[in-house]
């Protein structure tokens, strides 16, 4: 994300920017970026690509030989930008009226709920882990050793057992989801619950405030600059959870990660079937990243620093 | 309670010559009703090197109304003695009885209000939004609230700030931003340690005037931990001398200047004298020599003959 770190940068010098300036402002920068992206893209296809036609100013077909030849611009590896347009206008597959573009929203709404699901639930108990452990020492040498081995363990290895556990269906993709979310929410919430200085818990103990009213008036407020860095992390990773599910042997029978399954096996034919998949999953993680950097905007609104990260 | 911190709708703020009139009588008539009252207390502190003698022996009576500082070297226990008598630690042994009540339950009943070298203020939360802090943890209705707080911004001459967040404030308006915070709820102890060491000397006299004009107006008896000399002199009614490792309460000086002090006070002999006498004391202790002027060379056998 260059055009938010962009803004974030400029932003931390003028603490307070408004919500709809910087977004503006982000929006612009990753347009920016777009454009900028395709003509690294374009510009090595034309240096180092397969040859192709097209026609010129007076109508005339005519070809185009790149004065290279590099394996990863050639067309099977990087199909042109209006190869991956043209798929997406065309029908997904022959006899179907619904076009790629039509079938990959369906697709990402799809896995977007799945997600949505899994964040949600993964937050939830990454945030319950948190709270759990900031007041008990104990219990956070009990289970931290778990919690983090539990990451090291591949999600691939994982996902079969979890779908042979809980079934094929949503409740599968979701835990699988939930699994990638629960880890960062926990680790940075612990840290952001703790990130208050012992002295404002002195002083909230010299006005007689209980662990609870504690937590409600610093531990928590304190904690929201870590607890956003931590949900962009969740909302971007509940995504490949959500793919990776449904990517499951008789997995789902809809959603990005089939779709991606299907596509990876039409390649050598039709390459830009699969980026464009690639950029819809894409495209759903952004739009998942977008939706916490407004929440944290709106709710970190006035802080030193809010337009950050 | 009558020199306490003004109620609502209080508004000019009783800072009248009558009433520091008032509180002078009451320092010279020696109102001898003791607020805080340490006896015997030992504090030790298991560290990784050993056991650390933090305190030994310590014995102090405070009385209300009463501006304490606590001064000595880094070491000495002055912030661990203000921690005691705020609940903030326990002793090892002895007793710490606040109000008539042990520590624990003056912590609870929320006797006491603390501020801390640095203001420790909640960035989340505006000015106004940082001293009705406490008054939400007691439960304080919203109106009830609002009219404190004003009066207590206005107390410490930050009305215009109310606003504002912390990070728009300079340091010393953010030290009384946090002093206003720890009076909103009218304690009848102020806490304070080391609260003005983080700031220049320019602001640093100018808040010593402040704090002076805060703890007349409100009546409020003050334990103040400072390190600087002139600045213990210049706001206490007596000044405790402590010495390191371990820690202990070498002499307690009573400072006899006339109340309200001014920046003229900073310039009269029994000033200077004050401070010579409390540095002396400082000094002195370490070569377990009486306080009062004791030839150099004397001083550097008797060290000598200690060391």
């Amino acid at each position: 994300m260059t055009s938010s770190g962009d803004v974030a940068r400029r932003s931390r010098a003028s603490a307070a920017v408004s919500p709809a300036r910087a977004i503006l402002r982000g929006a612009a920068l990753a347009l920016l970026f777009v454009v900028l992206l395709i003509g690294v893209w374009e510009g090595a296809k034309a240096l180092g690509g397969d040859p192709w036609r097209f026609r010129d100013a007076s109508g005339a077909e005519t070809i185009y030989r790149p004065p290279f030849k590099w394996d990863i611009a050639s067309d099977l590896a990087l199909p042109h930008v209006w190869k991956i347009w043209e798929a997406l206008a065309a029908p997904v597959q022959r006899q179907q009226t619904q076009s790629l573009a039509e079938f990959l929203v369906g697709a990402a709404v799809h896995t977007g709920q799945e997600a949505a699901l899994g964040f949600l639930f993964g937050g939830v108990f990454g945030l319950a882990l948190a709270a759990v452990f900031v007041h008990s020492k104990l219990a956070e040498r009990a289970f931290m050793p778990y919690i983090v081995a539990s990451q090291t363990i591949p999600i691939l290895a994982l996902a079969p057992l979890i779908a042979f556990a809980f079934g094929n269906g949503l409740v599968g993709i979701v835990i699988v989801a939930s699994y990638l979310t629960f880890f960062p929410v926990a680790i940075a919430q612990l840290r952001g619950l703790t990130s208050p200085d012992p002295r404002a818990l002195e002083l909230m103990r010299s006005c007689a405030a209980s662990r609870w009213t504690i937590f409600w008036k610093v531990r928590m407020p304190a904690s929201l600059p870590y607890l956003f860095a931590a949900l962009k992390i969740a909302a971007t990773a509940s995504i490949v959870g959500a793919i990776v599910g449904e990517g499951n042997p008789g997995g789902s029978q809809f959603g990005l990660g089939r779709s991606i399954l299907n596509f990876n096996e039409q390649y050598g034919s039709a390459p830009e079937k699969l980026w464009a998949a690639i950029l819809a999953s894409a495209l759903l993680g952004l739009a998942f990243f977008l939706a916490i950097r407004i929440a944290e905007l709106v709710v970190l609104r006035g802080r030193p620093g809010a337009g950050a990260g | 309670m009558a020199g306490r911190a003004p109620g609502p709708g209080d508004e000019a703020m009783s800072g009248t010559p009558e009433n520091m009139a008032d509180r002078d009588i009451k320092e010279v008539g020696g109102a001898t009703t003791s607020v805080v009252t340490v006896s015997g207390v030992n504090k030790v502190f298991d560290t990784s090197g050993g056991r650390t003698n933090a305190l030994e022996g310590i014995d102090l009576t405070i009385n209300t109304g009463e501006f304490v500082s606590l001064i000595g070297p880094s070491g000495c226990g002055k912030s661990t003695l203000l921690r005691l008598i705020g609940d903030l630690t326990a002793p090892t042994s002895g007793t710490v009885t606040v109000n008539g009540k042990p520590a624990r339950q003056a912590r609870l009943d929320r006797d006491y209000g603390i501020v801390f070298q640095a203001p420790v203020l909640f960035d989340w939360r505006s000015v106004q939004a940082n001293v009705a802090l406490p008054l939400e943890v007691k439960g304080m209705s919203r109106r009830e609230r609002d009219e404190r707080v004003r009066a207590m911004l206005e107390l410490v001459e930050l009305r215009d700030f109310a606003r504002h967040y912390p990070y728009q404030l300079s340091g010393g308006m953010q030290q009384r931003v946090s002093i206003a915070r720890a009076l909103a709820l009218q304690p009848s102890i102020l806490l304070m340690d080391e609260p003005f060491g983080a700031l220049d000397e320019m602001t640093r006299e100018r808040m010593n005037s402040e704090v002076q004009r805060i703890w007349q107006q409100t009546g409020t008896t003050v334990v103040f931990v400072t390190h600087s000399i002139p600045e213990a002199v210049f706001l206490s009614s007596r000044v405790v001398v402590m010495s390191p490792r371990p820690g202990r309460i070498v002499r307690v000086i009573d400072v006899d200047l006339p109340r309200p002090r001014t920046d003229d006070t900073r310039e009269t002999a029994r000033y200077f004298e004050l401070i010579t006498e409390v540095r002396e004391t400082l000094r002195g202790r370490r070569a377990g020599e009486r306080a009062d002027g004791v030839a150099s060379a004397e001083r550097t056998m008797a060290e000598g003959a200690v060391g």
